[in-house]
C-alpha cells in the first residue's frame, strides 16, 4: 500500500451556466494501490463531478491530475481516451451495457480496443472475469435477457477486461436492491483484498460506506472528512 | 485489428436497426437504378436520333458546285488590277457538276491514313413517269458495297437485297413513299425521264425507307453505272465524294484542306449537322441532372436516418467513449455504416440498373418512321456504371460525415450524468 495510483492536487471546477459557480474548491487526495476508497456526500456537493474529473472525461477543471505518476493536463482526447481504455474501468449506476453485443462481447469490447491480447485471449480473459462475478453461465445472453444484479456484474466484468489500475464507480448500487447491493459490495470487497484491486467509488449510500476502507466525505464542494 | 473491431460494432448496430438500414439502402438502390436506367435510355435514344441523320452523312462531302466564277477575266488582266471592275450579270458558266479527275482524288483519298473509307456518290435528277403524270426524284448513283460498309444502307432497304443494286443490270431502289405513290411492287419495270429527256426503264428491286419522309418520297438508289448510263456520261463522271474519317473531329479540319488540294467545294459534318450535336448535349445534360438529383435525395435519407440512429445510440456511444474508444473511433464507426448503405445499395442499384435497362431494352418500339428498329434503344455504357457507383459511395460518404462527427462530439459525461 505505498504506490500512489491517482493524486489530485488542488482541482477546482467551474459551472458556468447559468451564472458562474465554484463546484469544486481545491480538493487535493491521493489514492494508493489496493485501497477501497469510497466518496459520499449529499446530493450536489460535488462528488460525482469530481469522480468525472479524476476519470479523464472531464477537461474543464483547474488544478494537477496525476494517474500512474503521470499528468493527465493538457492531453489530447484520443490520448486519454487511451489511459480511460487501458488504466480505468468504470461501473456506473445505470448499467449502460451495449444491448447489440452478447455479454461476453460486451465485456470484451474494452480488451479488443485495447488490442493487448489476440481476440482468443481476450474471450478467455472475459470468460474468466465472468467467472469471478459468478456469471459465466450468461456469457452468450444478451444484456436484455438478465436482471439488473446481473447486468451490473456484466458492467463490473467488463470494468475488470483490461486490469486497470482502478475502478471507478458512480453510485454502482444506487439501482439495485438491498440484496443485490450486497452482491455488489462483496465483489468490489473481494477484488480489493484477493487481487489488490483498488477502488474508488462514489456512493450516497452510508452503509455501503462504511464497509470501505477509507471514507472521503464531501460538502459544498470540498472534503470535510478524509 | 483495430480495422476489424470498427467494422465490427458497425455491423453490429446496423444488424440491431436493420429495417431502417434497409430503407435507407434501398433509397440509394432505387436512385442507383433509376439514374443507370435513364442514362442508358437516354444514350441509347441520343445514339438512335444522331445515327438517323450522322450514320448516313459523310463525315466530308466533296462536291463540285454550279455558282459563278469568282474571278472574271477582266479581274485577270494585268492592265485593269489597280481598278474596281463592275461586271454586271454574271452567269454561272455550262459546266458539269461533276468532279475533275475523281480517278486521281480517290486514290490519293485512300492512301490517307486519317480516311477511314470513300464512297463515290452521283446525283441526277429525274421524273418518275406513272400513267400521264411525271413525278420529281432524285437518283443517287452510288457503290452499293461501300455505301453499305460505310453508311449502313442496308439499315434501311427494308425489303429487298441491297446488293441487287449490283448485281441485276439497270435496276433500282426506290423510296417508299415514291414507290407507293406509282404503285410499283418489286420486281416490276418503272420508266423514267432524265433532265435531258431520255427515257430509260429500270427494275425494282427493293424500297428504301430513311425514316425521313421528305427522303422518302424523292429519293432513289441505283447504282454508279446505270446512273453514268442514265445521264450519258462516261466513266468516270461522279458528282460526291463521301469521306468517312477514323476521327470525327477532324473534319472541320480535313474538309479545308482537301477543298484547297482538289480544287473542289467541301463540307464538314459538324458545319452541316451543327444542330444535332446541341441536341444530344442538351439531353445527355438534362439526364445528369436527373440522376444526380435522385442520389442527393437518397443522400437526405441516409443522412436523416445515420441522425436518427446517433440518438438512439447516444448511451452505446458514451459508454464506447467511457470505455477507451476515442471520438475518432466513434466517427469511424458511423462513417462505415453509412459507406456500408451507400456500397451495399449502391451495388444492388447497379445490378437492378442493369435488369432494368435489360428490360427497356426489350420493350417493342415499333414505329414507321425508324424501320431497322425494333425495341427501345438501350446504350449499356459501362461508365454510367462507373459513375453511378462513385457517386453513390460520394454522396453516402457526404450524408454519413456531418452526422458521424455529431456523434464523435458527444461528450459522455452529459449523457451518463442525465440519467
Amino acid at each position: 500500500m505505498k504506490d500512489k495510483i491517482l493524486d489530485a492536487l488542488k482541482i477546482s471546477k467551474y459551472f458556468h451556466d447559468p451564472a458562474t459557480v465554484k463546484v469544486i474548491k481545491e480538493i487535493s487526495f491521493s489514492v494508493m494501490k489496493g485501497e477501497f476508497v469510497s466518496i459520499i456526500g449529499k446530493s450536489g456537493c460535488g462528488k460525482s463531478t469530481l469522480l468525472y474529473i479524476l476519470s479523464t472525461m472531464d477537461t474543464s477543471y483547474e488544478g494537477e491530475l496525476f494517474l500512474d505518476g503521470q499528468s493527465m493536463k493538457n492531453r489530447i482526447e484520443s490520448d486519454l481516451a487511451k489511459v480511460r481504455n487501458e488504466k480505468i474501468g468504470f461501473v456506473f449506476q445505470f448499467h449502460y451495457l451495449l444491448n447489440e453485443f452478447s455479454v461476453l462481447k460486451n465485456v470484451m469490447l474494452p480488451g479488443l480496443k485495447l488490442a493487448k491480447f489476440t481476440d482468443k485471449e481476450v474471450e478467455q480473459r472475459a470468460y474468466d472475469k465472468l467467472k469471478i462475478l459468478g456469471i459465466q453461465s450468461e456469457a452468450l445472453k444478451y444484456p436484455n435477457q438478465l436482471s439488473g444484479g446481473e447486468k451490473q456484474r456484466v458492467a463490473i466484468a467488463r470494468s475488470l477486461i483490461n486490469d486497470p489500475l482502478i475502478i471507478m464507480g458512480d453510485e454502482p448500487t444506487g439501482n439495485l436492491d438491498k440484496k443485490n447491493s450486497e452482491v455488489v459490495f462483496h465483489i468490489f470487497q473481494e477484488l480489493a483484498q484477493e487481487f489488490n484491486q483498488s477502488l474508488l467509488i462514489v456512493t450516497h449510500d452510508n452503509e455501503f460506506a462504511q464497509k470501505t476502507n477509507r471514507i472521503i466525505e464531501m460538502e459544498d464542494g470540498r472534503i470535510i472528512r478524509m | 485489428m483495430k480495422l476489424k473491431l470498427i467494422t465490427d460494432v458497425s455491423r453490429s448496430f446496423l444488424i440491431a436497426r436493420w429495417k431502417q438500414t434497409l430503407v435507407a439502402a434501398i433509397g440509394v438502390t432505387f436512385s442507383i437504378t433509376m439514374f443507370i436506367a435513364l442514362l442508358s435510355f437516354m444514350a441509347g435514344l441520343n445514339d438512335l436520333l444522331d445515327g438517323l441523320i450522322l450514320n448516313r452523312t459523310a463525315h466530308i462531302r466533296l462536291y463540285n458546285e454550279i455558282k459563278p466564277s469568282k474571278l472574271q477575266p477582266v479581274d485577270l488582266s494585268e492592265i485593269y488590277k489597280g481598278y474596281y471592275n463592275f461586271v454586271n450579270s454574271i452567269k454561272p458558266k455550262n459546266e458539269k457538276a461533276a468532279i475533275y479527275n475523281t480517278g486521281a482524288i480517290i486514290n490519293t483519298l485512300n492512301k490517307d491514313s486519317r480516311v477511314l473509307g470513300i464512297a463515290p456518290k452521283i446525283t441526277a435528277q429525274v421524273f418518275f413517269n406513272v400513267g400521264a403524270i411525271d413525278l420529281t426524284g432524285v437518283i443517287n448513283g452510288i457503290d452499293a458495297e461501300a455505301e453499305n460498309l460505310f453508311f449502313k444502307f442496308s439499315d434501311y432497304v427494308i425489303s429487298g437485297n441491297y446488293m441487287d443494286l449490283k448485281n441485276i443490270p439497270n435496276s433500282i431502289i426506290m423510296g417508299k413513299g415514291a414507290a407507293e405513290k406509282m404503285l410499283a411492287n418489286i420486281g416490276d419495270v418503272i420508266q423514267v425521264t432524265t433532265a435531258r429527256g431520255d427515257r430509260i426503264q429500270l427494275k425494282v428491286v427493293g424500297y428504301f425507307q430513311s425514316g425521313i419522309r421528305d427522303i422518302d418520297n424523292i429519293q432513289s438508289y441505283a447504282s454508279i453505272s446505270t446512273t453514268q448510263k442514265l445521264l450519258g456520261e462516261s466513266d468516270g463522271y461522279i458528282t460526291d465524294i463521301q469521306v468517312k474519317l477514323k476521327d470525327i473531329l477532324l473534319a472541320p479540319a480535313l474538309a479545308k484542306q482537301y477543298s484547297r488540294l482538289f480544287d473542289v467545294d467541301a463540307t464538314d459534318i459538324q458545319t452541316a449537322n451543327a444542330q444535332y450535336e446541341t441536341g444530344s448535349f442538351v439531353r445527355t445534360l438534362i439526364s445528369y441532372a436527373v440522376g444526380i438529383t435522385l442520389l442527393i435525395v437518397a443522400g437526405f435519407g441516409i443522412y436523416n436516418i445515420l441522425n436518427m440512429m446517433i440518438y438512439e445510440k447516444m448511451d452505446s456511444i458514451a459508454i464506447l467513449k467511457a470505455t477507451g474508444f476515442s471520438g475518432k473511433d466513434v466517427h469511424r464507426i458511423f462513417l462505415t455504416i453509412a459507406l456500408s448503405i451507400g456500397i451495399f445499395g449502391g451495388l444492388l442499384g447497379l445490378l437492378l440498373g442493369f435488369g432494368l435497362s435489360a428490360i427497356i431494352d426489350q420493350i417493342p418500339f415499333v414505329t414507321a418512321s425508324l424501320p431497322t428498329i425494333k425495341t427501345y434503344p438501350v446504350d449499356y455504357n459501362p461508365a454510367f456504371y462507373v459513375i453511378g457507383g462513385i457517386f453513390s459511395i460520394a454522396t453516402t460518404y457526404m450524408a454519413g460525415f456531418f452526422p458521424s462527427r455529431k456523434a464523435s462530439k458527444i461528450d459522455p459525461v452529459i449523457i451518463i450524468r442525465g440519467k
